[in-house]
């Protein structure tokens, strides 16, 4: 693997190394040192033309716990200000020799450009509304850890689908795990065609009750503005998953940031069921292995569970 | 008319040349022989029988196993002048055009500034006659700036040479504005080309919405953005005994609402693209804007069946390439971000033989009908083989294999939907109005040899 740019180029086994790759550096996490020196004297750019928290902050933490220089450009207030193209940015910051670059871009398509103009592996740290391969594989990884195995789980993901482009990488991380994806939200939300992706379709709750898991999306206000929805008051009536619609046996997902009380409940937020704090910490050891496979995943075994000087680092010398 | 007499051209000596036991077909004149065709004083002379033409100091093509078609004729083709000659000129325009098998061409009129008054048409004409390889007629706005509002000065227009009108690249949204633009064609003559697209329907639509869109995470823009203004535009020239030609028709939905109108007796004429009845969504997935980024966009294969039943009945009468050309700076860009539009000229017939005619999805008569079925709409002789005619003739390889962009490019600009891809049949000599327009130079030397 060259690059990770969609949850789509993934085979159903690529998925799985990488979350057994994580599992080594939960592993890791657990320890006093959480540092392992794999990338030693490799950089690793991370690019976020979109604002960003828990994306970000988790690769430029996975990036230094792999022991990676770590530049961090945000387009405000960057040469990006300026009306550089995408293309001359990449070619500026690929003069310093990046093992990889991570990009988050308001467009679909921009990850894949990028892996062209750079000889740096890119990670795309979500396109458009297009994917965003590091939530769905911190995700799958969530729920695999919780439940064993996705095989015949049945998921809801529940909300601003159209919109979302982790329901999209979601949608196809789950089904390629093995488990059946509901889509529900209020039609105007609803991509047409997207049944052809192989899930069901549903505009109502009703029915939710047989899921295992519930994965909610956020809701964004100007939505309101475009007549998507008529207020958020009718939506969190009909969407809103709140303890009432949360049974005891299920799982309750959500990508962050949370609106409180809109496509969640505070309650359901902070109800045992919930794996949203779960999903946080997944996304740093998640984000190593990522890194991880796609710069040193050649170079044989993980030096992961081995300590800090273990293992020679593959490219470069040491600091 | 004749193109010579309607549109513009730079003047050069009239062509004098035998084309010897060429293949002519001609499916409108019904010809369709082994000839040997005598082109001289601007005029198709005589089509011989085989071998026996005076020569007469004409220069002779040995054209056995070759080709002999009535030139094409393309109503929409965006010639970038004025304000972005930087991709593309008149120039470079009717060159790939005559490269492409052309023997005219209409220019739309969303130039910066657009084409707006008859000094405009003034300007473009002169410089046509300075510069074209082929005859050119420009159209001129509908609205005054393309806004949409005020009428541009039609009649004035027209005595200036306008072909025709189009707001081409924007609809025009307000149906009272519409109505007004086909009232008033009855004083000021002169068809109007329809881009049909809703825009509160497309919104900020990049790529035909289905599956494939869903997929992606593209917003898109859906069929009925363009089905419901043909149906409105239809119904007001029907209205107004008006005459409409619908531009770059995709949906199937589209094409059913002109094939209704037609019956229906309104003066409606369409036309499709070469990249429509070639590609579907599904080419969209690579989100390769350089190719794949258009409007209209590229529809689903119900879609595109439904343009070549319209092509075969009629319903569509005529191929436009929507020749677009765009440099690599605003397409090397996430799809989102791009520009709009693929060239065509130089690739229309030869993909549309690849992609259409060899594998018998449609005959080759009806695709040489249709490339040239875009002159009629505006008033123009549809360009003929039969002896007598203004001399507009295409000479083709249809066994030559080439590869698209292998040896550049005559136009300015290199966003070709074909760019890559191997086609059969190529244009080795185009005559247009009478004048050499275009000999492929490889071809040219072995004759020379």
């Amino acid at each position: 693997m060259k690059h990770l740019l969609s949850i789509e180029q993934l085979s159903r086994e690529e998925i799985e190394a990488i979350l057994d790759r994580a599992e080594s550096f939960a592993e890791v996490g657990r320890r006093d040192i959480k540092k392992v020196p794999t990338l030693r004297g490799r950089t690793v750019v991370s690019l976020f033309y979109e604002s960003s928290t828990r994306t970000s902050s988790s690769f430029d933490l996975a990036a230094k716990r792999l022991s990676a220089d770590v530049v961090s450009v945000k387009a405000a207030g960057s040469s990006v200000d300026k009306g550089e193209s995408l293309k001359d940015t990449i070619a500026t910051l690929s003069a310093y020799d990046p093992a990889a670059i991570v990009i988050r871009h308001p467009y679909a398509g921009a990850a894949q450009m990028v892996a062209d103009w750079t000889s740096a592996a890119v990670v795309n740290a979500g396109d458009g509304k297009h994917e965003h391969p590091s939530q769905a594989l911190l995700d799958v990884y969530t729920l695999r850890r919780r439940l064993g195995s996705l095989d015949g789980v049945r998921i809801w993901i529940v909300g601003d689908v159209l919109h979302s482009r982790v329901a999209r990488s979601n949608l196809i991380a789950f089904q390629r795990m093995g488990a059946k994806v509901t889509i529900c939200g209020p039609p105007t939300l609803i991509p047409r065609g997207i049944e052809k992706l192989g899930c069901e379709v549903s505009y109502t709750l009703d029915g939710c009750e047989e899921a295992e898991v519930l994965y909610a999306l956020r809701m964004q206000n100007e939505r309101m503005s475009e007549s998507f929805v008529p207020s958020l008051r009718e939506y969190a009536t009909n969407f809103q998953i709140d303890t009432r619609r949360l049974n005891p046996r299920q799982q309750l997902m959500h990508p962050g940031p949370v609106n409180r009380g809109v496509e969640l409940s505070g309650a359901a937020i902070d109800s045992p069921q919930s794996l949203i704090t779960e999903q946080v910490a997944a996304g740093l050891v998640v984000r190593m292995a990522i890194l991880y496979e796609l710069l040193a995943g050649g170079e044989g075994q993980a030096s992961a569970g081995e300590g800090e000087s273990s293992r020679p680092t593959p490219i470069g010398t040491p600091a | 008319m004749s193109l010579r007499e309607a549109l513009d051209q730079r003047s050069g000596e009239a062509a004098h040349l035998v084309l010897r036991r060429a293949t002519v077909l001609d499916p409108v004149a019904d010809i369709n022989a082994i000839h040997d065709v005598v082109i001289r004083a601007g005029k198709v002379a005589e089509l011989a029988s085989p071998g026996e033409a005076d020569t007469d100091g004409a220069e002779v093509v040995e054209a056995e196993g070759l080709h002999v078609f009535p030139a094409f004729f393309d109503p929409h083709v965006h010639l970038r002048t004025p304000g972005q000659e930087h991709k593309e000129d008149i120039e470079t325009g009717t060159r790939s055009a005559a490269a492409g098998g052309y023997c005219g061409i209409l220019a739309m009129a969303n130039t910066r500034p657009p084409v707006c008054t008859a000094a405009d048409i003034a300007s473009l004409r002169e410089q046509a006659g300075a510069s074209a390889s082929v005859p050119v007629g420009f159209l001129a706005t509908v609205t005054k700036g393309m806004e949409g509002e005020e009428l541009t000065e039609m009649v004035e227009l027209r005595e200036a040479g306008a072909l025709g009108f189009s707001d081409d690249g924007l609809p025009i949204t307000d149906a009272g504005v519409m109505r007004r633009a086909l009232q008033y064609q009855r004083l000021c003559g002169g068809n109007i080309a329809l881009h049909e697209e809703d825009p509160q329907l497309s919104r900020d639509g990049a790529m035909h919405e289905g599956p494939v869109s869903a997929g992606l995470g593209l917003a898109g823009v859906p069929s009925v953005s363009e089905s419901t203004m043909v149906a409105r535009d239809a119904a007001l020239a029907g209205y107004e005994g008006a005459r409409i030609h619908v531009q770059h028709l995709s949906a199937a939905e589209s094409v059913e609402v002109v094939r209704a109108a037609r019956a229906a007796g309104v003066q409606i004429s369409a036309e499709a693209s070469p990249h429509h009845l070639c590609l579907t969504d599904e080419a969209v997935r690579s989100l390769d804007p350089h190719r794949f980024k258009m409007n209209p966009p590229l529809r689903e294969e119900r879609d595109r069946q439904a343009l070549i039943e319209g092509l075969r009945d009629g319903t569509i009468e005529c191929i436009a390439t929507d020749h677009a050309p765009h440099q690599p700076e605003e397409k090397d860009v996430p799809f989102e971000q791009a520009a709009m539009g693929v060239t065509g000229l130089e690739t229309a017939f030869a993909a549309l033989h690849t992609e259409l005619v060899m594998p018998g999805v449609i005959d080759l008569a009806l695709l040489i009908e249709r490339m040239a079925g875009g002159a009629e709409p505006f008033d123009l002789q549809r360009p003929s083989l039969a002896p007598g005619s203004e001399a507009n003739v295409a000479l083709c390889d249809l066994g030559a294999e080439w590869t698209v962009g292998e040896d550049g490019y005559e136009s300015r600009s290199a966003n070709s939907w074909c760019a890559g891809h191997t086609l059969t049949g190529r244009v080795l000599m185009t005559v247009a109005a009478g004048q050499v327009a275009f000999r492929l130079r490889s071809f040219s030397l072995g004759v020379a040899a």
